[in-house]
């Protein structure tokens, strides 16, 4: 870079977050805590079967019982039709998210809502639960992604014909959907490899595990208005699932946003609201209703699992000339998992002309995946940058070295199609090397690991708000519900733009009625869509304020200019006035034209890619396959960190979220395709005394597209730790792990086969 | 969940006479940190709860020549603050130190962790081998009981009804002894573990093993005492030769079950590779 980087007052600082003491202090409101004069309890009944036909509800007792105010199955709610809706990162089929939110003439899954009752009191609202008698025909299930691919094994969907292949089946199966990506001719770039690598992996679904259980209230009114308060990554979504469903005008549904105890995709869905809506609409009373964190476990999305085979090629001096993948991803009950993504991005960090890969979208039955932080892409990227370090290891390169000679670049063409623009892949490798993490020597059963991911980072439609106060304070309302920090980062782009004191700024994430469409939170795409709609809201507003100061002055608009949060004559030859600030043409608003405000509604486009490298070390213990995770450190590239701490915050957690995944999370079904481990007892995300400390490098390759330069950060970081632990394990132990996760019996079992 | 009752009495007799009434339909808080996990999950529903906490005889470490009595509603932190019971029984206050978290910490008891009864109950193992009694109290007045006859199998114990651990008693013990637990779980805390194994020896003046007593924990319905590998302790200087006898015999010794938590396979193993490592502690610990 030749340009000097430009000096902000906000941007790149650590302000404090203007949410920080409601949350420390207990006042937030999280989805669980409002309440409401007369509001009821619902829960719900979920299926003890994997895969079953549900014969008859009976739900007489239920209803007889004193203190039940409603029940209701799939009957109350309106038939949906199969159109594809926009969720996350994927599109879904209505009919099939009606059945998930409640089942219909069949069951897919253990956890599956088959009812739901309100009360006045949770525990009559148990008992209710209790007395609803389901008659089910059991049939048989499959869990697993290759089982379900078999010939013999039990049809979920007797419609359903796999989609992308000529010609159509004339057999329904279990495979949804073919894709397919391919760039230059693979069969030549194997020829010319004088090294190939041919591996196969499998990974485990996971969980996002986010603290916050999913929670709702709604209140339906007689007149068809429905208020709808929850936690979720998108309350538009909500709205929009919501009117979809239940046939509702979206005018009448009003979601307010609660404060959300993460989500990292996950709550890009809905489970509970159509649920309480309906509840609430024929009790006449609202309706609160809170999973537990066991039908967490049991009914809310995790990400697929897989199953794929890598093969890529390299010639003697490094260069890789051809890249192969077949990947078998999970869905869940219904099709939509994220094989897509997982195969565009599969070998996007590597410039290579000659790309092959083949992606399935497969659905057992167990819970219907959703969307967890860049979806699919810690899942092919874990298999490819284990195949890269073998490659390095077969070739004598350092892995580091191999990456950095393939890497991505400014002109490189995708495999997915798109040719990249300015990205920092390069940076990330070579800063990772120059670490004094990579050359601190290790001790006996110790090993490093490294690996790069990339993801994409999305645009899409956001609005926002700039209102000067009558005092020159500032009211930023916006529409994305904050999971990292995003009302600070907001708050000090329009500091930054307006030339105010960031702590005159209170920024909003106001109603579905009170600002337009925004897309979910989600797809890394919040500081870069939101932020580009609050500038651009600001300068609308910068605009009115230097109008109104022309006014003042009575000179024309161009002779004003905007500096340091004032109105400036634009040159003497304007005239000789004293710069006026925002409090000062604020006090004066009502004589020149009323009330001051900027607002803007976009549909952003040119999210910058982005790509980060990781290092870990790890010490094995031989004799019981524990594995410590000594040291580790996080490089990416992100464009601008408008707020340090919250995009180091960002990489700590997706590294040891990925951690984990590599390492204990995983779905644990006995014979009958019951969840074995619905709790974070048995189902292990990393707790804190299992993670070191986790350095981050923030590398700043600014985005053309965003005032600030901003790219989205929020999921990179969990793409490389799956094969930075796993190239760190078997750089310890010698032996290559080629199934996640890497636990202590799986460990002891490898080894032992290994002798 | 049902109407349920709680009580908070002040003596033994009170909380005897109220137990001994609800016939079974009792459980005692004294922690509550499986109580409360049990009540929330629907595993039980009791009709009434009573509370030991106000029971002046469940409270303290009391130190008598070397040996300790410590109340049914001492919690592991408080067991972890006191420096001469850390000292003579490091094993027993490290099993009791690694039930859940600091705030659990704070609540947990080893009387509760006891009468709970899971097979892989921390705090057990480690009170086996120290050859812990305690005192149980009940209608019919009061009896010391080996710590080792209170679990009879998962979820199980041998209290009879209006019966409760009133304490748990430590011996005092010669010179140059010492005990350590270790237990194997996939994450340092928060976990219930998959095998689990105290030792407890003692030294002669030059190092050689003259007692010892090895107990492992959540490869059984119940605790193992391994008879083999104390003998392969006794009379050795605990030396690798002797280690190796101690895995050998503690695997052999191990019937573990397969499930969610690990393998047969992989439990046999590293009941063998805890014991070994954990009497290599104990002895460390007794030469210092």
């Amino acid at each position: 870079m030749n340009e000097q980087p430009k000096k902000f007052k906000w941007v790149g600082t650590r302000t404090i977050r203007p949410d920080g003491v409601d949350k420390v202090t207990g006042r937030a409101m999280y989805g669980a805590d409002l309440t409401l004069p007369g509001m009821l309890q619902g829960k719900v009944v979920r299926s003890p079967h994997a895969h079953a036909k549900i014969k008859s509800i009976d739900t007489s007792k239920a209803e007889a019982l004193d203190g039940v105010k409603a029940v209701i199955t799939a009957d109350d709610m309106p038939q949906a039709d199969p159109t594809p809706v926009a969720a996350g990162e994927a599109m879904i089929n209505l009919r099939d998210l009606s059945d998930n939110v409640i089942a219909r003439h069949k069951v897919l899954y253990e956890g599956q809502t088959v009812a739901a009752v309100a009360a006045t009191t949770s525990d009559i609202a148990d008992r209710a639960v209790a007395l609803i008698e389901v008659e089910y025909e059991v049939l048989p299930h499959v869990i697993d992604v290759l089982a379900a691919m078999k010939d013999d094994a039990p049809v979920l969907h007797d419609d359903m014909f796999t989609g992308g292949v000529k010609p159509k089946p004339e057999v329904a199966s279990n495979v949804a959907n073919r894709v397919e990506f391919t760039l230059g001719d693979i069969e030549a770039g194997f020829a010319a490899a004088d090294v190939v690598i041919e591996q196969d992996f499998t990974t485990e679904p996971v969980h996002q595990g986010y603290i916050e259980p999913h929670a709702v209230v709604a209140d339906a009114n007689p007149d068809g208005k429905v208020d709808i308060w929850c936690s979720s990554q998108g309350h538009f979504m909500v709205r929009t699932f919501v009117a979809g469903l239940l046939k509702i005008d979206m005018s009448k549904i009003k979601v307010t946003a609660a404060e959300i105890g993460g989500g990292f995709g996950g709550k890009t869905t809905v489970y509970l609201e159509p649920l309480a809506v309906l509840l609430s609409s024929k009790s006449g009373r609202p309706v609160r209703m809170v999973m537990s964190r066991e039908e967490v476990f049991r009914a809310s999305g995790p990400t697929s699992g897989a199953a794929m085979t890598i093969k890529m090629g390299a010639t003697k001096d490094g260069k890789i000339v051809a890249c192969d993948a077949t990947l078998y991803m999970q869905a869940g009950a219904w099709p939509g998992s994220p094989v897509g993504p997982a195969a565009m991005t599969a070998f996007a960090p590597y410039d290579v002309d000659n790309v092959k890969v083949v992606g399935f979208d497969v659905v057992s039955n167990r819970q219907k995946v959703v969307a967890y932080r860049a979806p699919g892409a810690p899942i092919s990227e874990y298999g490819v940058e284990c195949v890269v370090d073998e490659l390095a290891s077969e070739l004598g390169i350092d892995p580091l070295e191999l990456r950095a000679k393939n890497a991505a670049k400014e002109g490189t063409q995708a495999a997915y199609g798109v040719k990249f623009g300015a990205i920092g892949m390069v940076e990330t490798v070579a800063a990772a090397q120059a670490t004094e993490h990579y050359k601190t020597p290790l001790g006996p059963n110790q090993g490093r690991g490294v690996a790069s991911g990339f993801w994409f980072n999305i645009g899409g439609e956001s609005c926002a708000g700039i209102r000067i106060n009558e005092d020159g304070s500032v009211s930023l309302t916006e529409g994305s519900p904050d999971i990292g920090g995003s009302r600070a980062s907001m708050a000090m782009m329009a500091a930054e733009t307006l030339g105010v004191d960031y702590y005159k700024v209170k920024p909003s994430v106001v109603d579905t009625d009170a600002t337009g469409y925004h897309f979910v939170t989600g797809g890394s795409r919040v500081t870069f869509a939101t932020g580009m709609a609050v500038v651009k809201a600001t300068n609308a507003a910068i605009d009115e304020l230097r109008a109104r100061a022309a006014k003042i002055w009575d000179v024309d608009v161009e002779g004003v200019v905007w500096e340091d949060g004032h109105a400036k004559p634009a040159s003497s030859n304007v005239g000789d006035f004293d710069p006026m600030s925002v409090a000062d043409l604020a006090a004066m608003a009502n004589k020149t034209g009323g009330p001051i405000s900027g607002h803007a509604d976009i549909n952003a486009k040119g999210a910058g890619p982005a790509f980060g490298t990781h290092i870990c070390d790890v010490e094995v213990d031989p004799d019981t396959g524990h594995v410590t995770v000594l040291r580790y450190t996080a490089v990416q590239d992100v464009g601008r960190a408008i707020h340090p701490s919250y995009v180091e915050g960002q990489l700590q957690g997706g590294a040891a979220q990925g951690i984990g995944w590599a390492l204990n999370e995983e779905y644990i079904y006995d014979e009958n395709g019951k969840l074995e481990n619905a709790g974070f007892l048995d189902y292990r995300v990393p707790v804190a005394s299992d993670l070191p400390m986790i350095d981050t490098i923030l590398i700043e390759i600014p985005n053309p597209t965003h005032p600030f330069g901003v790219r989205g950060v929020g999921e990179v970081p969990i793409i490389p730790p799956l094969a930075a632990v796993a190239n760190a394990v078997a750089a310890a132990t010698g032996v290559r792990f080629h199934a996640l996760p890497m636990s202590p019996p799986a460990i002891v079992a490898k080894m032992a086969e290994k002798g | 969940m049902s109407g349920m009752r709680y009580e908070a009495p002040n003596s033994v007799d009170e909380a005897v006479k109220l137990l001994a009434d609800a016939n079974g339909a009792a459980r005692i808080l004294a922690g509550g940190t499986d109580l409360l996990v049990q009540l929330r999950a629907g595993m039980i529903d009791p009709g009434v709860v009573v509370n030991i906490k106000n029971i002046s005889e469940t409270h303290g470490i009391a130190a008598d020549g070397g040996a300790f009595c410590i109340g049914a509603t001492v919690s592991g932190a408080e067991m972890g603050e006191d420096a001469a019971l850390s000292a003579a029984w490091p094993g027993v206050v490290e099993g009791a130190e690694l039930i859940g978290s600091t705030q659990i910490q704070g609540r947990a008891t080893m009387a509760g962790n006891l009468c709970n009864a899971s097979p892989a109950a921390d705090s057990v193992p480690a009170l086996i081998a120290a050859g812990a009694t305690c005192t149980v109290v009940g209608p019919d007045g009061q009896r010391e009981v080996s710590v080792a006859d209170i679990p009879t199998g998962p979820g199980q114990n041998s209290l009879g009804n209006g019966e409760f651990v009133l304490n748990i008693k430590l011996p005092a013990r010669p010179a140059n002894a010492s005990d350590a637990y270790l237990r194997m779980i996939p994450r340092t805390e928060m976990d219930i573990a998959i095998v689990g194994a105290a030792v407890n020896l003692v030294l002669d003046g030059d190092g050689t093993c003259t007692e010892a007593c090895v107990v492992l924990g959540a490869v059984g319905p119940k605790t193992i005492t391994v008879a083999d590998a104390a003998a392969a302790l006794v009379g050795s200087k605990v030396d690798e030769a002797a280690l190796a006898a101690v895995a050998a015999a503690a695997s052999a010794a191990a019937t573990p079950i397969d499930d969610k938590r690990g393998t047969v396979a992989y439990r046999t193993k590293v009941a063998g590779v805890l014991a070994s490592r954990a009497a290599a502690i104990a002895a460390e610990r007794a030469r210092s």
